[in-house]
């Protein structure tokens, strides 16, 4: 059916609403603290954008944080699909004892809250004295439950059984069917699966403030440093902020269709 | 390897096995021994690094935080356990702080999930007429998906100022008077519901898109022949058919209330861990978070978790019994 003026109002409102708090971050980040500080609230772009970004940079260790951020986020999306991948081809085409029982056991963890574990993941990290380390947060997120749900329910439908078979019949190892038949048809699904733990790990906030520093942090602990200062400069918070979201905005606005397909693909399915 | 890879060789590639041979007397036996093994063995090879992982940094941690919570344990002696039995459970029950932590995240829970999957439905239902731009919508409608927990709170944080937001000069400016945000439970747990609201309602709002466009188009024209209004066609067709859709989300978004910690941290500033100046808006997040972290138990810290575990459990019970009952009425 097609849309009527009301539809499209109604769209645009709620567009505006979800862009315009981006919007105002880079307005706030444009300005210095005394207009902050004043009535009515600054609607246009001030000239000092570049200002408080280099200070925000400098005082947050951003560039530091940046890179650690990229690194410990591909590192996971990476590891979460090709474990996931492996361990979802597993459950849903090959045949071994206690599958039903490790499959259930996967799922029923999804329920338990992150807070749980981080008490002794900290003495852990304590324990190897990986505090402050970028492998302390990038290790106990490696791999996820959902991600292997996720690739399962996927391979269940996607993957025709008689493929897997006709490659055995070959006499294909399990790693050549691995990486000539079900990597193929899984691409898609690890391609959402990859963005969707990436932009996880981005903005990964309750362990990684726990497990790291000031000294070597993360995006988001970084600006969480920034908001913490004796007197909180606003714009430069902001101008963090904005440093922290524009490269996940600027991969939406390059890839926003695909990842748009992804997410409701990925709905359907999972 | 590759075939490729095979094919380099000092010697050209072996023809490929003819099949309908039948099989030779013991041609390389280790090799079909080997396939043998590939075939018995792979499955446990290829769940092996997940379960590895997922033993140490999953299961372990639940177990040992279970452990954990019935000790004294001290934030800079975490390997020292002192056995104290139920006692921290016991002194988090006669904790005031800890009944207010659950009472503040039940209604931020509330406050963020109701109105959130309600508008996401309305959104998904706008969003399935046939549009002009209609990845400019959703794309649109998703850019605060990409927003971290911190770049969002800190701007609401700015919006919501007592003195200079731009929520209260927009109040103002239609005559309603100016609203502390941060001081009293209900403004404060408003704006942190906010935070969740935004961020949230357009992803929900693009798996219920999926969930509508695989109902088929049948329903629809056989429900309009039957002269039922479009809105009456959203409540008998698309609803029923997005019920499993609806409960998931549910779920989903019930956990992600019961562990609600970044916003209210966040939005408290310094401090935050204690959630306002009259804890108005401690989660039980904060709160683990404090008694841990700034309290030094770890010990009480682990019976929080896990008394947070209990609570999703319970709250995943009811949930089975609520779908079991949704199916039975039909």
């Amino acid at each position: 059916m097609r849309a009527g003026p009301v539809t499209y109002a109604v769209l645009a409102l709620f567009t505006a609403g979800s862009l315009f708090p981006l919007v105002w971050t880079a307005v706030t980040a444009s300005r210095d603290n005394a207009r902050l500080a004043r009535t009515p609230p600054p609607f246009r772009f001030g000239d000092r954008l570049l200002t408080n970004l280099g200070t925000a940079w400098s005082e947050a260790h951003m560039g530091l944080a940046l890179f650690n951020t990229v690194l410990v986020a591909g590192a996971v999306a990476l590891g979460t699909v090709l474990f996931a991948t492996t361990a979802g081809f597993a459950f849903a085409k090959l045949r071994f004892r206690f599958r039903t029982a490790l499959l259930l056991t996967t799922v029923g963890t999804m329920m338990v809250p992150p807070q749980l574990s981080v008490v002794p993941l900290f003495m852990v990290v304590a324990e190897l004295h990986w505090t402050n380390q970028l492998q302390s947060v990038v290790l106990p997120t490696l791999v996820s439950a959902f991600g292997v749900f996720f690739m399962r329910q996927y391979l269940v439908e996607a993957l025709p059984t008689e493929l897997v078979e006709a490659a055995r019949v070959d006499g294909a190892s399990s790693l050549r069917v691995l990486w000539h038949v079900v990597f193929p048809v899984a691409r898609p699904a690890m391609a959402v699966l990859g963005m969707l733990s990436f932009v996880q790990a981005w903005n990964d906030f309750f362990w990684p403030i726990i497990a790291l520093t000031q000294e070597n942090p993360t995006v988001q602990v970084a600006l969480t440093g920034l908001g913490r200062g004796y007197v909180p400069d606003q714009a430069v918070i902001m101008a963090g902020a904005l440093l922290g979201t524009l490269p996940l905005l600027l991969a939406f606005t390059l890839f926003g269709r695909q990842i748009v397909g992804g997410i409701m693909q990925g709905a359907v399915k999972g | 390897m590759t075939a490729a890879t095979e094919a380099v060789g000092d010697r050209p590639a072996p023809p490929p096995e003819d099949l309908d041979r039948p099989p030779r007397s013991g041609p390389r036996p280790w090799r079909s021994r080997l396939y043998r093994w590939d075939v018995r063995y792979s499955p446990y090879v290829f769940v092996a690094p997940f379960f590895l992982f997922f033993s140490a940094f999953g299961i372990f941690p639940l177990l040992y935080t279970g452990w954990a919570s019935l000790h004294r344990v001290e934030l800079y002696a975490p390997d020292q356990l002192e056995w104290v039995g139920l006692h921290n459970y016991a002194r988090l029950l006669g904790d005031d702080f800890f009944w207010n932590a659950l009472r503040n995240t039940f209604t931020i829970g509330v406050l963020s999930t109701v109105p959130q999957l309600l508008m996401a439905l309305g959104l998904a239902h706008l969003l399935h007429y046939r549009l002009r731009a209609a990845s400019f919508w959703r794309v649109a409608l998703l850019t605060p998906y990409a927003t971290s927990v911190a770049a969002a709170t800190l701007v609401f944080v700015l919006l919501y100022g007592r003195d200079y937001g731009m929520v209260n000069w927009a109040l103002e400016a239609v005559g309603a008077g100016p609203v502390d945000w941060q001081s009293s439970t209900w403004s404060s747990q408003i704006a942190v519901s906010s935070i969740v609201i935004w961020r949230w309602t357009g992803y929900n709002a693009l798996i219920y898109l999926a969930a509508m466009q695989a109902v088929p188009d049948e329903l629809y024209e056989s429900a309009a022949l039957d002269g039922a209004s479009r809105a009456q066609q959203f409540r008998h067709v698309t609803v029923p058919a997005l019920r499993p859709t609806i409960l998931f989300t549910v779920v989903v978004s019930t956990i992600g209330a019961t562990q609600l910690f970044g916003e209210p941290l966040l939005f408290g500033g310094a401090g935050g861990q204690k959630g306002g100046a009259s804890h108005q808006f401690q989660t039980l997040g904060l709160y683990l978070y404090e008694q841990g972290w700034f309290n030094f138990h770890l010990g009480r810290a682990s019976a929080v978790a896990w008394t947070m575990f209990l609570i999703l459990l319970l709250i995943g019970a009811v949930n089975l019994l609520i779908a079991r009952g949704m199916r039975k009425s039909r």
